[in-house]
């Protein structure tokens, strides 16, 4: 499944914040998260992933993404949750990110992949500290309430190449 | 009817960009490397101009001419040279070589395509 | 394309052939040396002719006027009337640099502004005898000392007797084309003057016997109808009469009509000399400078020049490609179980056909390795200079072909290993006489093809590496144990290290030789090896293992338990199926594998990696026999599978660098093989490593 990226609005060379900014939503450990629409280029069905060695646990090794070698990361043993058994219906979420040199693209497996949704900015809140300690701080981009339900809204970007081992 | 210029010289840069000048002119163009592979072409064909390097392997720009001239089909065909700064004795050359005339390098777009003009 | 995008191309153009213009100067200049070879000179010069063209023609003002100078120079060498001098030659050398750095600044679209220009033309200057440019302004100009003329009335236009050579036609030169032109500064009227015409019978039509008189009128100078008449003057007899007032004539004196042969001040005279011009002695000054401009930066992937020759086997190859395929496609038309030997056959050139296509395709962007060669002439010839030492430079096989980028990235690794040679290698020519040797040394880089890589050979007969020296550095350092007595082979290894150096004085030539590990670093990311040699006071040989291409790899597919793994046929020296009794334990911990005469250490991959293997037992698996820098190892497998071809992906991409790892590749299945770099599991080896690293969350 491809999801078709909204194409970030720049205006003089600086980042426009439109008015809604769209998100991707998974299920992680029970809680909802979200993540930057424009960072999604697809969803992948679950795929033979080769491990590598001398990489933390929560790197899953290394998948074939139409002739690209693309590593994948486990973002429940990322955040420290234990490791849940992979079924047939596991997706990988492809991740596509600015790195140091070009851009780098990611897997990453979660829990579920929701839907998307269609945030207004004026709804997005600045994280409180006392989120649990579950993921570092700096990878929260803020919560924003939707439909009844508290979405946490990740930098993928910087979580990615964090987890790579990349600042 | 389209107007094909034979544009020679062993700088491929300055073959590129006199044919770059000529074909946004709305002519077509036949570039050769020097004057042995210019003359080889002109033997089986016929264009309406040729532009010419003086300094080239092989065959310089002055023999070509002269070759040129010894091809029926090339009896009247304009024959430019293109010559480095106001090399007096080289001009003379070409001229009692059969050459029609030159166009000094460097030369801008226009000079090139003004000269063309003329004589086509 | 977009005008912008072709101009750009063009100018890619331009600049590459800059630079292999300069380089033909350069190297037809240290032939020059020798002799003073009239074919030689001349296509120095035509280089420089080229180049002072093109840079006019792109607009790149400064490198043409510089190196019109630098032309002028080579021109008065090539007929004769200057000696070529070594003090020339040298000024040559520096102009050449300095044509370099200019080029590569209007490249970089920055100001061409360099630094030794001034300094460099002064001295070219000095030699042709000239006023450096920007001295005082004194124009000696051979016309123009005159007072200014007198106020001649405006001319209301000109009358023009125009007479052309009756070969005029034969030139495809038009009357009525000069006329046209005439008639844009004024209006024109022309009489025929019949007098030659013969009677019809007699006359030739590709011959003009016609001649006009002109009356153009307007305020025309004179030199705008000369310019019209430019092509056609030197055989065409033209008077020119200014007409003034009502158009009539005035028998004013003219300069008289210009007939062929009248000579032309020919531009390019050099100014009468002025002796008591005392010109800043700025001779030593390009000297000091900087060292020759780097050529241009060698990182442009971007583009590759091809030899039409490789395009031509290409075409061909994918011509008898279409024609495997519809030999094929016929079969399946005309479906014939009896041909079942047909298509196998069919099959087999398809398989045939791809194979060579594939290595066509990969040769394009293989290049000479003379492209990294070319410019170690230079460099000897001035570092020997500097250094006061005599050394002879022979270059083998600079024909052999390599992959572009192995190309661009072995050529500083090289120019270290040169410097290195001559800097503490090659002794000077009283040591070498007392020596016993020739007072010059030598020095060879060999480059050839040797299985699936390349080798190239950086040799001296210098004194050698001092072992004695080195260990005891290594030892100063810690790098060696006290008690351990390493071989040879194991010292010379050392210079390798990293912080190493025993060079007594930092020379500002090579530095301070820490560069050796850096030199084997890039080796070992090309996935090459190193490996040196040496025997005291006869020389050293550093030899480069390099493969032919980085895009694709001869493999050995193996499998370790559930994981396969790829590793390069060339670093497989052979496989073994192990037998207990040449397995021997070592204090309890390290395993070697006794293989002929040698011990080698047993590397368990799955240990390395944290994979459950099929058997842990080293009889029940495999042993593969590798090398890498010298240092053989036996690494343990399960199971040997097939042996292919495989494109290298690099792991960096998306990921990251693996220890280990040299990259992964994408089997027929579809799923990912990682290949492995033997040097790097040699070195996680001894580390010690485990497989699994955990990273600050």
């Amino acid at each position: 499944m491809q999801l078709k990226t909204i194409p970030e609005r720049k205006m003089n060379g600086q980042l426009v914040v439109a008015e809604h900014e769209q998100y991707v939503s998974f299920m992680l450990g029970g809680e909802e998260y979200g993540a930057d629409i424009t960072r999604v280029q697809e969803i992948k069905g679950w795929d033979t992933v080769t491990r590598v060695p001398y990489t933390p646990n929560y790197i899953l090794g290394v998948v074939n993404l139409r002739g690209a070698i693309v590593p994948v990361i486990d973002l429940r043993m990322r955040f420290g949750l234990d490791h849940v058994p992979f079924e047939p219906t596991t997706v990988i979420v492809v991740i596509r990110v600015a790195a140091e040199r070009g851009e780098r693209t990611v897997g990453v497996v979660v829990d579920a992949v929701n839907e998307v949704h269609d945030i207004p900015t004026a709804n997005i809140q600045p994280s409180p500290d006392l989120l649990g300690g579950l993921i570092d701080q700096v990878f929260i981009k803020g919560i924003a309430t939707q439909g009844g339900r508290m979405v946490i809204l990740l930098d993928i970007e910087k979580l990615v190449n964090s987890s790579i081992g990349v600042a | 009817m389209t107007t094909t210029i034979l544009a020679v010289d062993d700088s491929a840069s300055m073959r590129q960009m006199v044919s770059f000048t000529l074909r946004h002119a709305g002519y077509e163009v036949v570039e050769a490397v020097d004057g042995v592979e210019a003359l080889e072409y002109a033997r089986g064909n016929v264009v309406n101009l040729v532009l010419t390097d003086v300094n080239m392997p092989k065959m310089d720009g002055i023999t070509l001419v002269r070759e040129l001239r010894r091809l029926e089909s090339y009896r009247y065909v304009p024959l430019l040279m293109l010559t480095t700064e106001a090399g007096q004795e080289k001009k003379l050359e070409g001229r009692k070589a059969g050459a029609t005339g030159w166009l000094v390098k460097p030369f801008n777009p226009d000079k090139l395509l003004a000269t063309i003009a003329k004589v086509l | 394309m977009s005008v912008d995008l072709e101009m750009e191309e063009i100018l890619k153009v331009f600049f590459e052939e800059c630079a292999e213009g300069l380089q033909a100067m350069e190297t037809g200049l240290l032939t020059l040396d020798a002799s003073a070879d009239r074919d030689t000179i001349d296509a120095i010069f035509r280089a420089a002719h080229s180049i002072k063209g093109g840079a006019g023609m792109f607009g790149f003002m400064e490198i043409s006027q510089f190196t019109h100078a630098v032309e002028t120079l080579l021109d008065q060498m090539r007929n004769g009337s200057r000696a070529v001098t070594p003090d020339a030659v040298q000024v040559l050398f520096q102009s050449i640099d300095v044509m370099r750095e200019m080029t590569v600044l209007a490249e970089a679209r920055q100001p061409i502004v360099s630094a030794h220009a001034d300094a460099v033309s002064t001295l070219l200057a000095q030699i042709l005898g000239r006023e450096p440019p920007g001295a005082a302004a004194v124009t000696t100009h051979t016309a123009a000392a005159a007072p200014p003329p007198p106020r001649e009335p405006e001319p209301a236009g000109w009358r023009i007797d125009f007479k052309p050579h009756t070969s005029l036609f034969k030139t495809c030169n038009d009357p009525l084309r000069i006329f046209r032109e005439l008639e844009t500064l004024g209006p024109l009227r022309a009489v025929a003057d019949v007098a030659q015409l013969p009677p019809l019978a007699a006359m030739d039509p590709t011959l003009c016997y016609l001649a006009w008189n002109l009356d153009l009128t307007g305020s025309v100078l004179q030199p705008q109808v000369a310019e019209i008449f430019e092509w056609v003057d030197a055989d065409s007899a033209i008077a020119y009469r200014p007409l003034v007032g009502a158009g009539e004539d005035e028998p004013a004196p003219l300069p008289p009509a210009r007939l062929a042969g009248t000579p032309v001040p020919v531009i390019g005279v050099p100014a009468p000399t002025v002796p008591a011009m005392v010109v800043p002695v700025a001779a030593a000054a390009p000297s000091g400078a900087a060292a020759p401009a780097a050529g241009r930066p060698a990182a442009d992937a971007g583009s590759i020049r091809v030899a039409t020759e490789k395009v031509d086997a290409l075409i061909n190859l994918v011509g008898e490609l279409v024609i495997t395929q519809s030999m094929l496609g016929r079969f399946s038309e005309h479906y014939d179980p009896e041909n079942l030997e047909s298509l196998r056959r069919g099959l087999t050139h398809l398989t045939r056909n791809t194979r060579d296509l594939q290595e066509s395709v990969l040769k394009i962007r293989m290049l000479p390795i003379s492209f990294s060669f070319n410019r170690f002439p230079r460099l000897v010839h001035e570092l020997s200079r500097k250094l006061g030492k005599k050394v002879e430079l022979q270059l083998n096989g600079e024909n052999t072909e390599l992959d572009k980028i192995v190309l661009e990235k072995i050529g500083d690794p090289l120019v270290h290993l040169v410097r290195n040679s001559l800097d503490h290698g090659l002794e000077t020519p009283a040591a070498r006489l007392a020596a016993g040797k020739s007072d010059t040394g030598l020095l060879e880089l060999n480059a050839f093809h040797e299985g699936g890589s390349v080798i190239i050979e950086v040799k001296d007969d210098g004194a050698g590496l001092n072992t004695a020296r080195i260990l005891a550095k290594a030892r100063e350092r810690g790098l060696v144990e006290p008690d351990v007595t390493p071989t040879n082979e194991q010292i010379y290894n050392l210079i390798f290290a990293a912080g190493f150096s025993t060079a007594e004085t930092v020379s500002d030539v090579s530095g301070r030789g820490v560069g050796m590990d850096v030199v084997r670093r890039n080796i070992n990311d090309l996935g090459g090896h190193v490996q040196v040699s040496s025997t005291a006071g006869r020389g050293s040989t550093i030899r480069i293992r390099l493969p032919l291409t980085l895009a694709i790899l001869e493999g050995q597919m193996l499998r370790v338990g559930p994981e396969t793994y790829v590793i390069s046929l060339v670093s497989i020296v052979e496989t073994v199926q192990p037998r207990q009794a040449h397995v021997q334990s070592i204090s309890g911990r390290a395993e070697v594998f006794k293989h002929r005469d040698e011990y080698l250490p047993i590397i368990r991959l799955h240990e390395l990696f944290g994979i459950e293997p099929d058997h842990r037992e080293i009889s029940k698996g495999l042993l593969v026999v590798a090398e890498s820098d010298g240092k053989r190892v036996a690494i343990l497998v399960d199971e040997l599978l097939a042996q292919q071809q495989v494109v290298i992906k690099s792991l960096d991409t998306n990921f990251r660098h693996v220890p280990g790892l040299a990259g992964a590749t994408i089997h027929g299945d579809g799923r990912v093989a990682l290949i492995l770099d033997v040097p790097s599991l040699i070195g996680k080896f001894l580390e010690g490593a485990s497989p699994q690293v955990d990273y600050a969350a």
